[in-house]
């Protein structure tokens, strides 16, 4: 039992690491970060950080953060990758490996919570951010400053989920912290805290984000753009944010549920006392389960508008494509128990399940063919998104093929907890979620910053990631067979796994090099962006509004809004004759004025979480008032608006 | 008429006509962004709703909801919380005839009603604490607390906004602001209303059944 002190709460002497590697990491992240203050302060940033990026409401400016944050986070993720494949290539026999069994086993809770919630949530709300206004025709979100407060939540998620490497430690409980492991009695430090409080904050922010997107695409689309003439990106992100409306408060729920159990003593689900800890495992996965669509359904949409762009042909099959979309966001809420098929829920429901499960997989492949169709006989230009495409429907198909084998619960109980299980959701997310956002990223760039990313280095990085990722799931799918279990960290030499733990290691390094090429990727393409610079606005001869402005896209997006009469909306004006044009009106614009609130509010959720996970009280409380005193601030202003004259306008647009 | 209305419009400064426009439509997207998160709202609840389902068998050899609860008082909590719903459309009807006092008195009736209702909410919590029946208890007890507790940290919120609107009617009267604020609060207010319904039916009524 640990004392708490008022002040210090459970804060003692004693929360610093102590094992060489999870000091390093701690140090090494504190060393960049006061690297990076050294050199925003030697060059006099602050200033111009704080108006145009951190407080700036600006859409496109948010989701450049965004996905700042979560390349960040992928790296950190990837870290963690590389001491896993470390540990198990090395771990056999009489040797013990390179990490601790408790080291370990935060390494592997925070590889799974930091990329799911901290890179792919991250790279899908940026992308989303980046190119939904600016698709469907209008100036902002509903709510900039609401998107602003969103993303400041998810950076104090972040940071307080990498705070647990330097104050405390993680949790050792798996990405989705299983009670009763992760109650009190089994995990009595304040890793599982940190885990909820980082995910609770990210979450709300996340639920918050999608209210928004949601009444976005429900509400502020161009004059004209009826549902069935919108761009597909938009109709997957109209899709994943419903997803997100339903699934999020349900994680809500849970992970208050836990903290209460934890902190209150309260018998939720615990093993005694009448709590069922079986109900977490239904709840969680049925947020879960709908999580993996709201990652990837946006992806869906990337996609769509790539395969669509470089065939030079409209997509194949909209109204099946739709269809589709929607059927896989309401079956997606009628599959949850296929994680947990083992754990007793009798023949007739693992069935429906079962079945449940390999009907989604249906409109899923509905939409792999509608692609193929889109490229059949297309003049197919053959860029880098599409190399990401193609390597997505090798992968995500044998992941798929692979997820509906899993369906048939006998089956299941099989595969249940090894790593076939691993290496088929890896291949799901990494080829599904992580491609889909590289080839939105290599896609859109150019709208955003003005120039083209460098092709050759896109094409290298992606071969780096397609044969890194070969080499590092194909053996785990064997050993899976072979019987490994997933989150092993020793087995016996005599099992003879070691040569394809080795081959998966080789796999995760090459990844890394991937990684590495792409930040060179960019760093070539900074350096060479005169030659690569997007004078048209429309560099890969595009087919919606975005490529509509020019680029980098102007900070209200679009001079006059535009009236949409067909799907492919900007393809179909730009086959216009010159006459039918729209004589353009420039008018005053109404913009949002910044909004530092947000940063205060992102502040008070971080302190609050810290407060919560390390019991000191006091801070709970004033970091609560600060919240409400901040949020009156922002109230007051009644009218958080400035005009932009239609003069201001008109010479911007000059100068492009 | 299209050219009346242009130059009409000219004659104004374009400010004052974009403002107009602008947050009309403005309004609309905000009402119907409150309408999405009330229903997230909903689909927390209905999480809680799931998990009393759940548990409100086991109570680990403790006091069942039967030999706990007193309708009395439950009733006397529901009918103060639809009265307060009935006083805060009241409110809103006064300020469609854009009368300030009126929608002042109707909203403090409001805020009296449900303080009074969490008032006794918390004296039934307190109760329930003191005679060893507290969330500790059983999953039964964990449940029944944080379920109604959720909503009574909504009327809560419900009341603190109530203070801020009453204190920005009083000092700015009805701007665009407030009307619209006021009127995102009453669809708060009603929601927290329906909940509630709900609360009383499953929770107290089903409970005291000793099914």
């Amino acid at each position: 039992m640990i004392v708490a002190s008022f002040w210090l709460g459970r804060l003692n002497s004693h929360i610093f690491p102590t094992d060489i590697i999870t000091l390093g990491a701690a140090l090494s992240i504190l060393f960049g970060g006061v690297v990076t203050v050294i050199v925003v302060t030697y060059y006099k940033k602050w200033h111009y950080l704080w108006r145009e990026l951190f407080t700036s409401v600006d859409h496109k400016k948010i989701g450049i953060m965004y996905i700042i944050v979560a390349i960040l986070m992928l790296i950190r993720g990837g870290i963690d990758a590389l001491m896993m494949r470390a540990q198990q290539a090395t771990s056999v026999g009489t040797s013990h490996g390179v990490l601790a069994t408790s080291t370990f086993q935060q390494v592997f809770s925070a590889h799974g919570t930091i990329m799911i919630f901290f890179a792919a949530m991250g790279l899908m709300f940026g992308i989303i951010n980046l190119v939904l206004p600016l698709q469907i025709g209008t100036r902002d979100v509903a709510f900039p400053f609401l998107n602003l407060t969103s993303f400041w939540l998810f950076v104090a998620g972040m940071i307080l989920i990498n705070l647990s490497l330097g104050i405390g430690q993680f949790s050792a409980a798996g990405w989705l912290a299983y009670p009763p492991l992760s109650e009190l009695k089994y995990s009595p430090g304040v890793g599982v805290d940190y885990w909820i409080w980082s995910l609770q904050i990210a979450g709300i922010g996340s639920l918050m984000s999608g209210i928004n997107f949601l009444t976005t695409i429900i509400k502020k689309r161009a004059p004209g753009m009826k549902f069935m003439k919108m761009p597909m990106f938009s109709w997957s992100v109209l899709c994943a944010m419903t997803l997100v409306v339903f699934a999020f408060p349900i994680l809500t729920v849970t992970l208050s549920l836990l903290f209460l159990d934890r902190t209150l003593g309260m018998h939720f689900f615990t093993a005694g006392h009448g709590g069922n800890m079986m109900m977490y495992v239904n709840l969680i996965w049925a947020w879960g389960h709908p999580e993996v669509y709201i990652l990837i359904l946006p992806a869906f949409g990337v996609f769509s508008e790539v395969v669509a762009t470089f065939s030079r042909k409209r997509l194949f099959g909209y109204r099946t494509m739709v269809w589709a979309l929607i059927l896989i966001t309401i079956l997606s809420f009628s599959v949850w128990l296929h994680h947990f098929f083992t754990m007793g829920a009798g023949a007739d429901v693992n069935g429906f399940f079962g079945i449940m499960t390999m009907i989604i997989a249906i409109p899923t492949g509905v939409k792999i063919f509608n692609w193929l169709f889109t490229m059949f006989h297309g003049k197919i230009h053959f860029s880098a998104p599409m190399y990401w495409f193609l390597g997505f429907v090798g992968l995500f198909t044998i992941g798929g093929v692979a997820g509906v084998i899993m369906a048939i619960p006998p089956a299941d109980f099989q595969f249940h907890n090894s790593l076939f299980l691993v290496a088929h959701f890896h291949t799901m997310i990494v080829s599904g979620v992580l491609f889909g956002y590289f080839a939105g990223i290599h896609y859109w760039f150019p709208k955003i910053f003005g120039y083209k990313l460098d092709e050759k280095l896109g094409r290298v990085s992606f071969y780096m990631w397609f044969i890194g990722f070969l080499l590092a799931f194909i053996p785990l799918y064997i050993l899976g067979f072979l019987g490994a279990t997933r989150r092993i960290d020793h087995y016996s030499a005599s099992l003879g796994w070691q040569p394809l733990f080795i081959i998966a290691g080789v796999g995760v390094v090459i990844i890394a090099g991937a990684v590495a090429v792409s930040i060179l990727q960019q760093i070539v393409s900074y350096r060479n962006r005169h030659q690569l610079l997007d004078l048209t606005g429309d560099p890969w001869n595009g087919r919606t509004l975005e490529w509509s402005v020019p680029s980098p896209a102007p900070y209200y997006n679009f001079a006059t809004i535009p009236i949409v009469h067909d799907r492919d909306a900007f393809w179909v004006s730009k086959n216009e004759s010159k006459e039918k044009k729209r004589v353009l009106e420039i008018t005053d614009i109404l913009m949002p004025v910044n909004a530092p609130v947000a940063v205060y509010i992102g502040i008070c959720a971080m302190l609050f979480g810290f407060s919560m996970i390390w019991h000191i009280w006091w801070l709970s409380i004033v970091s609560l008032v600060i919240f409400f005193i901040v949020l009156m601030i922002r109230i007051s202003d009644e009218n958080p608006y400035y005009l932009l004259s239609a003069q201001k306008i008109i010479e911007h647009e000059g100068n492009i | 008429m299209t050219v009346l209305t242009t130059t009409f419009n000219e004659q104004r400064s374009s400010l004052a006509v974009l403002r107009f426009d602008e947050s009309n439509h403005f309004y609309d997207i905000a009402n119907f962004g409150f309408f999405v998160y009330l229903m997230t709202d909903f689909v927390l609840f209905s999480g809680l709703f799931a998990v009393y389902a759940v548990l409100h068998n086991n109570t680990a050899g403790g006091p069942t909801g039967s030999t706990l609860f007193n309708l009395h008082n439950v009733l006397t909590e529901t009918l103060l919380l639809l009265t307060s719903s009935f006083t805060c459309g009241l409110s809103i009807l006064s300020l469609r005839h854009r009368n300030k006092h009126k929608v002042l008195i109707y909203l403090a009736i409001t805020f009296i009603l449900g303080a009074l209702f969490l008032i006794l909410e918390l004296s039934e919590f307190k109760h329930l604490i003191n005679t060893g029946n507290s969330w500790r208890r059983s999953g039964f007890l964990s449940s029944f607390f944080v379920l109604v507790s959720t909503h009574g940290l909504h009327i809560l919120i419900g009341l603190i906004w109530m203070i801020v609107m009453f204190i920005r009617i009083l000092k700015r009267g009805l701007s665009r602001a407030s009307v619209r604020r006021l009127t995102l609060f009453s669809l708060f207010w009603h929601f927290l209303d329906i909940i509630w319904i709900f609360i009383f039916s499953i929770v107290y009524l089903y409970g005291a059944l000793n099914l």
